[in-house]
């Protein structure tokens, strides 16, 4: 992008204006609506959750009228139990699924670019697959795979002597990360193909001519390598996962311990269609936000400055 | 190249392949399979086999005709959504990034800036300020409850930007400008041609996204004939406990929905990598 920006090119007559009218012509269509579907709504929400509705007359009997409610609405949700139970599971399953995902998708790319690999069009295209199943439908799909009496995995497992329950209090989560990793593991190992791509063939033969084995080509030249995307796909998931709720919301019906407040989105979710209350759902949306911005610029800052250390 | 590699290293890494290839197929070939299930042998038979009688087209048909074909509504109105959503998306997207990456105007890097943030916004957390805010402009529970956030790309604009930097020489839109063609011819003719690879890739990152969005339409949309077919399909799931028949055609309707972006994906999965490389590398 710098390089770019030094390159421009000399410029004759009055080519500011020229350039300044032509360049608003392509930006502001995109910026309109840019402002419709994010900024307004950003705003809309910090102001949403700034109020609370007032209800007048005998018995608070009498109409509706909103007021300035200040911090009430984040005091509550932040005293609010279940609210934050939900924001310690979807950490909790961030803390494990993330790693346990990328270590599996860094795995398959590096086992797909090694030398010894065949059928690699194949397998790729297996692994990336599932990325174009719909969250929904993946979850309706283990869903099934899930409950007893209908899934084979049951009838497998119960087969050789092994009682297994997949949506009980303790596994659902760890079920539901299945179907998260099932989902976007491949997804995560094309990206990590693409930046291997990106490197030279010479580059791996000259340490294979040096001696290095396929296991030290992957561990000491190409490993470090995937940093870039690495850090990139984390920060994906990391959003992603602070927003889990299609997987939940389907599979609420099969298992009893998913609750309206799960995670944080469900319960926000939950705020503003059942229990109606625009105000404290703003709060929480607004909150939402904001932790997943605090967890990808605090993961970048954390990357970035063990990248300084080692040069 | 492969004299060199050792037949033990192959046989270990082919049979790795193999086990992950299991892993993710197993749950689409549950899929195909159980499309040709009534939804008795659903519940009654073994789920990786066949039942005695399958009949996949008695049961595809039936999806399709169920509630006076209320799936294939469901469908053409996914299609809609994803396909005017993402053509769009990928125009807005080309042009936006286009102009941050060849024209050197004030408040440049305040455009991109903003960009970034809308690229790092999770889009959940956004969708119910969104709905708020369209109920209260009377636009909840329409097409363009669904369409207008979905024309908006911010990290389409960001591939846009990024892409057109390295691809479209200052030198030719410079000749050009000096043969008198117009901006917006330049932009049309060098532009798009030049910056065709990442305008694929946006298109397809958008129509997935687009396609496998639940929470927009979910909380912008109430009347079911504007529901796309994930909405619709979760819909007969919730009902399949008093209609058991919904079980198979939830089934049935969960296989037809997925095969279009199957398609999709494998036949242009040469873009996939081009954009993901223009994306992870060069950020």
């Amino acid at each position: 992008m710098s390089a770019t920006a030094a390159r421009r090119p000399r410029r004759t007559g009055r080519p500011g204006a020229r350039n300044a009218r032509a360049a608003a012509g392509f930006v502001l269509p995109f910026l309109a609506l840019f402002a419709l579907c994010y900024l307004a709504p950003v705003c809309y929400a910090v102001w949403t959750s700034l109020r609370r509705t007032a209800r007048t007359g005998p018995l608070g009997l009498g109409t509706e009228r909103d007021v300035f409610a200040g911090l009430a609405n984040y005091a509550q949700a932040l005293a609010d139990d279940r609210f934050l139970t939900g924001f310690g599971r979807v950490l909790l399953f961030g803390v494990v699924q993330i790693p346990l995902m990328t270590a599996l998708a860094t795995a398959l790319a590096l086992l797909l670019e090694s030398a010894a690999a065949r059928w690699v069009t194949f397998f790729r295209s297996a692994f990336f697959l599932p990325y174009g199943v719909p969250g929904v439908i993946a979850s309706i799909l283990w869903g099934f795979l899930y409950v007893p009496g209908l899934s084979p995995l049951v009838r497998i497992a119960q087969a050789v002597g092994w009682n297994v329950d997949f949506l009980s209090r303790g596994s659902v989560l760890w079920s539901v990360a299945n179907i998260v990793t099932w989902q976007f593991t491949g997804y995560t190992m094309l990206v990590l193909i693409a930046q291997l791509k990106s490197v030279p063939g010479e580059l791996y033969e000259a340490a294979r001519i040096d001696g290095a084995g396929a296991w030290q080509v992957a561990r000491y030249v190409k490993l470090p390598m995937l940093r870039p995307a690495l850090v990139l796909t984390t920060v994906f998931s990391i959003i992603g996962t602070l927003q889990l709720f299609a997987e939940p919301m389907v599979l609420r019906p099969l298992a009893s311990s998913i609750d309206s407040g799960y995670t944080p989105n469900l319960h926000a979710y939950s705020e503003a269609f059942v229990g109606n209350n625009q105000h404290r759902a703003a709060a929480e949306a607004v909150l939402l936000a904001l932790v997943a911005c605090a967890a990808s610029f605090g993961f970048l800052r954390l990357v970035g400055g063990r990248g300084k250390e080692h040069g | 190249m492969s004299a060199r590699v050792p037949v033990r290293q192959r046989i270990i890494t082919s049979s790795l392949l193999a086990v992950a290839a299991l892993y993710f197929l197993a749950p689409v070939y549950w899929l195909v399979v159980s499309a040709t299930k009534s939804s008795a042998d659903l519940f009654g038979t073994f789920g990786f086999w066949f039942s005695d009688h399958p009949r996949p087209l008695a049961y595809l048909t039936g999806v399709l005709t169920y509630d006076h074909g209320v799936y294939a509504r469901w469908f053409a109105n996914s299609l809609l959504y994803a396909g005017v959503g993402a053509v769009c998306a990928t125009g807005l997207s080309a042009a936006a990034g286009y102009a941050l990456a060849k024209f050197p105007f004030r408040g440049r890097e305040t455009v991109f800036g903003l960009v970034l943030a809308g690229v790092l916004i999770p889009s959940t957390a956004l969708a119910l300020p969104l709905y708020f805010l369209f109920s209260a402009l009377g636009l909840a529970d329409t097409y363009g409850a669904v369409l207008i956030p979905s024309v908006v790309s911010p990290f389409g604009v960001y591939l846009c930007r990024i892409y057109a930097a390295a691809a479209v020489p200052d030198a030719l839109l410079e000749a050009a400008r000096i043969d008198g063609a117009g901006e917006a011819r330049i932009f049309a003719g060098l532009g798009l041609r030049l910056m065709g690879p990442a305008l694929v890739t946006v298109f397809l990152f958008q129509f997935v996204h687009i396609w496998n969005n639940y929470f927009l339409p979910l909380v912008m949309l109430s009347d079911s004939d504007l529901y796309p077919v994930q909405l619709g399909l979760t819909t007969w799931l919730g009902y399949a406990d008093r209609q058991p028949v919904l079980y198979q055609y939830t089934v049935g309707g969960a296989l037809l929905s997925v095969l279009p972006l199957m398609v999709l994906m494998t036949v242009l999965q040469r873009y996939w990598r081009t954009g993901l490389t223009e994306g992870s590398v060069k950020a």
